[in-house]
């Protein structure tokens, strides 16, 4: 019998066409088989011009989805929006690879476009068993349904597109079980954000992170959508869960699903889908979600988060090496050491991204915004993850409690995620965000970003400062 | 790509951990569809303010550092988003090398993909190499074919991954190398893809 695998090196085995090596174990190099991947309009010109050059085609354009989702605006009529030269250039550049190269496109206009990985799994696209490289950070998203996913840059974007490979090198492997139960208003986004606070920003570095444990199992598809997303941000390159039955449940509603036959054959396979038991992994952690509060970030890195609860820390109680870099985030953030979190005033309020703008996140923040209005002097706006999550939101009716609340409904987009279209922070502006990344300057020059919940993004734009999402929960059942 | 066999040159200390690629590439310089007109992006709100003024107190903006082919950089270097203008902005500003501890992998795939050397020391060991550049800059030799740093009086081997180091020093045609597996890739895929019908079935 062979020995115990985990669900990492099963999918890589799985596609796997040749080794330089043969060494099997981390550290192998070897030649990837790509299932799939999504091309967004700023990442793949030069790909797209480095095949032209070379007079090469797309090894299997169906292995393809073009989407525009990074520099759009989200202006809510879409003929109306502001586009600048070089957007504009980038997206009729994506429009023109997909004609010449026979890619599917989903241009803005189309009533299928959205955020790259809120597109790719609500098509039903990414399957158990996968790997799907993609030219963004976030495609760690798909490891939520059991796929190895990770970002490529744009070199590899064109090895892919040429080749349908990657030259590849085994990851180590890291194991986070997560067991009990959150606690009522406790998300998806408040784990994360722990185990990123907890392991820090290069924990997960050089390896696949299987995410395991009855609280993973108790969360939705979405929501553990939300984890796999973020998990990039502690170093992980690939972030994976066993698929099970809500996920194949997940898949059959989706329109490019597999049909019915099909998905039954496949299901018989996805059932080995697991890490066997007995699997070593290079490094396992274990966290009690019980004891997760709802979290903020208050430096420039995810991993300078606390508890709604807590303080702004004081650098002098903070290890040595971690010192001069909270020093400086606190500048940049504008902050004080000791200062209460909950008495920090925000000017802005964003729900929106790859890691927090499905329907399921859209219905945690309503629940908190039903009846309540967005405080004087707070900007709050919300961009769904994608057209057919705004078309879902709006079918529900939650597009109007996000509207009488006095949040903008927007269109569909990166958006103030990185700000690379007009969506962006003025300088020394402090968002509540539901984004994934708080880095100097990335929502605008300037601009102060805490990393929260969508549910936590809404309690802050009806309090006016960051809010612990508990109290205004509770004053509902009250 | 330009093959990278030894170069001597200046070094600049930047050593904050977790220096992202928003900050390496600010998201201005995203909007092209070619890479040019990289080399002014680089760093760019850490080397000029909001009125465009250069920021003297930037290390880059030293007189003596015009000429930087090195950085000698903090733990997690590279780390957040997959643009590869990062990388591309680099080498167009002239920074050929760089020396830390770790490094966003995605950062570290796209710099062996454009010959950009990226060196993984010991964290005691990039500390020692910053504290012999005293005030943050200095000298600096790098031999990728004998594999040894040197920075004044301080010299010290390196281990690189050797796949790495081979296509560093002859600058690859990567896909080019990859295609001459092309019937391997075709037979894997047909017996791949004909053992899972259900993938071809979630297609247009």
């Amino acid at each position: 019998m062979s020995a115990p695998k985990t669900l990492y090196d099963k999918i890589v085995d799985e596609h796997r066409i040749l080794s330089f090596d043969e060494s099997g174990a981390a550290g192998e190099r070897l030649l990837l088989y790509i299932d799939r991947t999504v091309l967004n309009e700023y990442t793949s010109p030069q790909a797209f011009s480095g095949l032209r050059a070379a007079g090469r085609a797309p090894w299997r354009p169906a292995a393809s989805l073009g989407v525009v989702d990074h520099v759009n605006s989200t202006n809510p009529d879409r003929e109306a929006g502001e586009l600048d030269d070089g957007a504009r250039r980038q997206i009729e550049y994506l429009g023109e690879n997909g004609r010449d190269f026979g890619i599917e496109i989903f241009d803005l206009f189309d009533p299928r476009q959205g955020i790259e990985h809120v597109v790719m799994p609500e098509l039903g696209l990414v399957l158990p068993g996968m790997v799907i490289a993609a030219g963004d950070s976030h495609s760690t998203t798909y490891g939520a349904f059991g796929v190895v996913g990770f970002g490529i840059g744009t070199s590899d974007i064109e090895h892919l597109l040429a080749t349908q490979t990657l030259v590849y090198r085994r990851l180590r492997t890291m194991r986070i079980t997560i067991g009990g139960t959150l606690a009522p208003g406790i998300t998806a986004k408040d784990l994360i954000m722990e185990v990123i606070r907890r392991i820090g920003a290069d924990g997960a570095a050089g390896h696949a992170v299987e995410f395991a444990g009855a609280a993973i199992g108790a969360l939705g598809v979405e929501a553990r959508m939300t984890i796999c997303n973020m998990a990039v941000e502690c170093g992980a390159r690939v972030a994976l869960m066993a698929p099970d039955d809500k996920v194949v449940e997940y898949i059959a509603g989706c329109p490019r699903a597999p049909s019915a036959g099909l998905l039954t054959q496949a299901r018989a396979e996805w059932q080995a889908l697991r890490s066997d038991p007995g699997a070593r992994f290079d490094k396992e952690i274990a966290l009690d979600a019980g004891d997760i509060p709802p979290m903020v970030s208050w430096g420039t890195s995810p991993d300078q988060s606390l508890a709604i609860t807590g303080i702004v820390p004081d650098p002098d109680d903070l290890p040595a090496e971690r010192r001069a870099d909270a020093v400086r985030a606190m500048a940049y953030m504008g902050l004080a050491p000791h200062t209460p979190l909950q008495d920090i005033a925000i000017d802005r309020a964003f729900i929106g991204s790859c890691t927090n703008a499905r329907l399921t996140d859209l219905r945690d923040a309503a629940r908190i915004l039903k009846g309540r209005k967005v405080a004087p002097g707070v900007r709050a706006m919300i961009s769904p993850g994608s057209s057919g999550v705004r078309r879902a939101a709006e079918e529900e009716g939650i597009d109007r409690i996000f509207i009488e609340a006095g949040f903008e409904w927007r269109r569909s987009g990166c958006s103030l995620c990185l700000a690379m279209n007009d969506d962006s922070l003025a300088p020394g502006e402090r968002c509540a965000s539901s984004t994934n990344r708080n880095f100097e300057g990335r929502q605008g020059i300037g601009g102060r970003t805490h990393l929260m919940s969508p549910a936590m993004v809404a309690a802050a734009a009806v309090t006016g400062r960051l809010a612990d999402v508990r109290d205004l929960a509770a004053e509902e059942r009250d | 790509m330009e093959r990278f066999i030894r170069l001597s040159g200046r070094a600049a200390a930047m050593p904050a951990a977790n220096i992202d690629t928003d900050v390496i590439m600010p998201k201005a310089f995203l909007k092209g569809i070619d890479r040019s007109g990289l080399a002014q992006g680089l760093f760019h709100d850490l080397r000029f303010d909001e009125s465009g003024a250069v920021r003297d107190d930037f290390i880059l903006n030293r007189a003596d550092m015009a000429e930087t082919r090195f950085l000698l950089v903090g733990p997690n270097f590279g780390c957040g988003s997959s643009r590869e203008h990062a990388v591309w902005g680099m080498l167009q500003y002239g920074i050929r090398g760089i020396i830390g501890a770790s490094y966003g992998a995605i950062f570290a795939d796209n710099a062996a993909n454009n010959g950009l050397l990226l060196l993984s020391l010991p964290l005691e060991q990039v500390a020692a190499l910053m504290a012999e550049l005293g005030d943050g800059a200095g000298d600096m030799t790098v031999d990728l074919d004998a594999q040894r740093i040197a920075i004044g009086s301080y010299a010290a081997a390196f281990d690189i991954d050797p796949a790495t180091r081979r296509a560093l020093m002859l600058g690859l045609d990567r896909i080019g190398e990859t295609l001459t597996h092309a019937d391997r890739i075709r037979g894997f895929e047909k017996a791949y893809l004909g053992r899972k019908p259900w993938l071809m079935g979630a297609e247009r």
